[in-house]
């Protein structure tokens, strides 16, 4: 009796603000860029969509890591740390009397080991924060900070400047037109999508961020999914650590990653990604990425400072967990 | 012995939860200066009941007199103030600050506007040392043993000159030295004429403290009696709601077994795990419903768990499948063909965002993956199988499992063990919160897989399922198994009896 009432409404609700925590932020970007054709001068172009893409690539790909480790209820604070280790050590090594004589091996290793390096750091956090039961927001401050200081440790605080086009393809090369990091980004967040449904892995990550407990009982190794994501989170950081160097033709440990961290959260926040773990919505979190950045974008086209877009952005992040809630609690 | 006036009086008692009844025509009466028990099954509306008086919970109907008043408290500090204390099973009291100022906190003595810091530790001294504790109360309270934190939380009801003391489960974390002192507190209350509401599982503990025993079951009060006129047989036996003398037969739906048992798939010998599981021996052949009683807190699911891995074993032998093994994780376990249904459902059972397909396939999964990548042909043959054999109630594989039905949930839960083909299969109150078609199902479904072959440990505080499903069972008792029965003895009243009458306590053993 009691539950008559109740129950077409509870089978209603869910699935049309599903639908719509699902779609606003993909509704969102659509407005944006209609509005954009609309009102912007010159948008339509190959180049506006190549700024836009190129600036948004590292945002996205480690946003990618970002998702899988929110999936499993964490989170991870490391990246942008991370980012400046990978962009210390790779010119470290292409520019080493080694790297200039072998320079086939030196850029191969150049890619290799900061990638390598960047992924067996994010382990790191993993195991820290599985062997000890830390929180992740604090496991992975510990990398947050001392990562930033071993990257600055690394290159004695200087700034790398260096022209090596090779190495540099990553940030500045071209296939068929396309900027080579937004490729690198697309099949990232392909690879990712199809981990996420099709692979024991990725099922095994849902489990874990629906209910520890029960995952546990079910025979997952819980430990090792989370560990595993959060070595996926440093492998995508040393990515966008790389990325970023080839872009700029120099690294400079105080500022590369700087702040991703919260960028990347945002982008999971805004694609629909519940932060209680359980869910992961990689396509989402590349079009919370596209929002923000096409927001930026938009303001900064039509003379609104970037001060002003900060504070829009931070808006478009409250809306998307406001929306998320209204889903949760109904 | 009569007495003038009762210091509390509740009487009718209602209190219902979205239409169900926690609480029908409840009643509860405690003289000044008296130990009262308050004992009953999970559910049986203790909580319930406390809650209601400290002013938790509002209640529905029904009176209490509290010192000759009709009160009404709209809150546990509201009921504090009006002479009501109650100490928690976890203590709410502030781990960083000295023992003096828990005592004190929310009214600390002051002096010219300043703190009174002499003043406070000696009073706190001074509270504590009438039940004979010395410690530094300027020590912070996270430094003593739980017992002494306690007994803190103890001397700060007292020193709110409380009248009425409740104590919900307070001797569950302490050892046996603790429970000593604890009780002598509860004895010098009663000498200072305050009464006490004490909670416990350990029926032994009852009859060395308490005057006065209440008996709830499903939210009615069933009997009242002084201590000392009450045998443990007939406490539990109106605990579980059984006549002593007969006891209904056929109420479930098992059958008779018609399989025949076979090796052992289980054997526990001296099983000891943190303070819940002390000495427990079992064994489980295949094609045997090996049944496990016992009562609230006596070590039957903490017995699963550390079988399963979930809560490794601190001492003692586990033989799986005639192997002996020390399963450190629930993978060890399944790899070796056990699987465990838990209590608690929703908290250890379902992935509740997950769809039925992707729960009932949970434990399998690593089975059906050819390098990496989940079999999705197979998985959805598997889920369709399985949910027709065992009639799962859902609008297709793909909805979410929190949208079931309490027995549909516990259905794909089963079938998630079932099909991974099990040798043991522990169930932990298989039939619980599920209503009575869905439970028959359950009930015949988990004959028919012992009579399969299948190894069954099953846990259940329903003494019929006991009964009549088992071939064979072990009643445990404050951690230990106290008794072995097989089919033909395991009796309503034998069973009943095994849990009164153990650690060899005497019959009638007096306060």
């Amino acid at each position: 009796m009691a539950d008559a009432p109740t129950l077409p409404r509870g089978r209603a609700t869910p699935d049309l603000m599903a639908f719509l925590r699902r779609y606003a932020a993909l509704a969102a970007l659509i407005v944006l860029l209609v509005f954009n054709v609309l009102v912007t001068p010159h948008f339509l172009s190959l180049q506006t969509l190549n700024v836009n893409l190129t600036q948004v690539a590292t945002i996205v790909i480690v946003s990618v890591g970002m998702t899988l480790v929110i999936a499993t209820g964490g989170i991870d604070l490391s990246v942008g740390s991370l980012m400046a280790i990978a962009g210390a050590l790779a010119p470290l090594i292409f520019l080493s009397p080694f790297g200039v004589a072998h320079p086939a091996l030196g850029d191969a290793l150049a890619f290799v080991v900061p990638i390598a390096a960047a992924g067996l750091l994010g382990a790191f956090n993993g195991w820290f924060i599985t062997r000890f039961r830390v929180q992740p927001i604090v496991g992975t401050l510990v990398m947050f900070i001392a990562g930033r200081g071993v990257a600055q440790v690394l290159t004695n605080g200087n700034l790398q400047v260096f022209h090596n086009p090779t190495f540099q393809f990553i940030g500045l090369g071209r296939v068929f037109g396309a900027p080579f990091q937004v490729i690198v980004m697309l099949a990232l967040v392909a690879a990712a999508a199809w981990t996420m449904r099709r692979t024991l892995f990725g099922r095994q990550i849902l489990a874990v961020g629906g209910n520890d407990r029960a995952a546990r009982l079910a025979g997952v190794p819980v430990d090792r999914v989370k560990r595993g994501v959060y070595a996926i989170s440093g492998l995508c950081a040393g990515i966008a650590g790389l990325v970023v160097i080839a872009i700029n033709s120099s690294s400079d440990a105080n500022l590369v990653g700087l702040g991703m961290e919260l960028d990347a959260i945002a982008a999971v926040a805004v694609g629909g990604t519940a932060f209680t773990g359980g869910q992961a919505n990689v396509v989402g979190s590349l079009i919370g990425a596209l929002l923000i950045q096409l927001l930026r974008y938009t303001l900064l086209a039509n003379g609104v400072p970037d001060a002003a877009a900060l504070i829009v952005k931070g808006a478009i992040i409250a809306g998307a967990v406001w929306s998320q809630q209204r889903g949760r609690s109904a | 012995m009569p007495s003038p006036s009762p210091l509390l009086v509740m009487r009718d008692i209602d209190k219902r939860f979205q239409g169900v009844h926690a609480l029908a025509k409840a009643s509860l009466e405690v003289q000044p200066g008296e130990v009262m028990a308050l004992v009953g099954q999970n559910g049986a509306g203790k909580s319930t009941l406390i809650k209601v008086l400290t002013g938790a919970y509002s209640r529905d109907d029904g009176s209490i007199t509290f010192a000759g008043q009709p009160i009404a408290f709209a809150s546990p500090m509201e009921a504090q103030r009006g002479g009501v204390s109650t100490i928690y099973q976890e203590i709410n009291l502030v781990p960083f600050r000295s023992v003096a100022e828990n005592i004190f906190l929310g009214r600390e003595r002051r002096r010219y506007g300043l703190l009174d810091w002499p003043r406070m530790n000696a009073e706190a001294a001074e509270i504590l040392r009438r039940f004979a504790i010395t410690v530094d109360v300027r020590k912070p309270l996270m430094d003593f043993s739980t017992a002494i934190q306690q007994m803190v939380a103890i001397a700060r009801a007292v020193s709110f000159q409380a009248q009425l003391v409740i104590m919900d489960e307070p001797t569950s974390s302490l050892d046996e030295r603790e429970v000593e002192v604890l009780f002598d507190v509860m004895r010098q209350l009663r000498a200072e004429g305050v009464a006490v509401i004490f909670i416990s599982h350990r029926l032994d503990e009852l009859y060395q403290v308490c005057d006065r025993v209440t008996v709830m079951r499903d939210g009615r009060t069933v009997m009242t009696r002084r201590m000392d006129e009450v045998d443990k047989l007939s406490l539990v036996a109106a605990m579980l709601g059984r006549d002593v003398e007969a006891v209904r037969s056929r109420e479930t739906a098992f059958a008779a077994a018609t399989g025949r048992a076979g090796g052992d798939v289980l054997s526990v010998e001296g099983l000891k795990v943190g303070r819940r599981v002390r000495d427990v021996g079992i064994e489980v052949r295949s094609g045997q419903i090996v049944g496990l009683a016992g009562l609230l807190g006596s070590g039957r699911t903490e017995t699963a768990r550390a079988v399963f891995g979930a809560d490794p074993a601190d001492a003692g032998a586990i033989r799986l499948m005639g192997r002996a093994v020390a399963p450190q994780e629930p993978a060890d376990a399944i790899a070796l063909g056990v699987g465990y249904c838990s209590e608690d459902r929703k908290a250890d059972g379902i992935i509740p965002d997950m769809s039925v397909r992707e729960n009932l396939t949970l434990a399998i999964l690593p089975r059906l993956v050819a390098l990496g990548v989940v079999d999705e042909t197979r998985q959805r043959a598997i889920v369709e199988t399985f949910m027709k054999r065992l009639a799962i109630k859902a609008s297709g594989p793909e909805q979410k499992i929190r949208e079931l039905s309490g027995g549909n949930q516990q259905k794909v839960l089963l079938a998630r063990w079932l099909c991974a083909d099990p040798k043991l299969l522990i169930l932990d109150e298989p039939t619980r919160g599920i209503d009575v078609g869905a439970k028959a199902e359950i009930q015949a479904l988990i004959r028919e897989l012992a009579d399969q072959g299948l190894g069954v440990l099953m846990i259940s505080s329903e003494l019929e399922e006991i009964v009549e499903g088992a071939d064979r069972v072990y009643v445990l008792s404050d951690g230990r198994t106290v008794a072995d029965l097989p089919h033909a003895q395991a009796t309503a009243s034998a069973i009943m009896a095994a849990m009164a009458h153990a650690g060899g306590a005497s019959e009638n053993a007096d306060g």
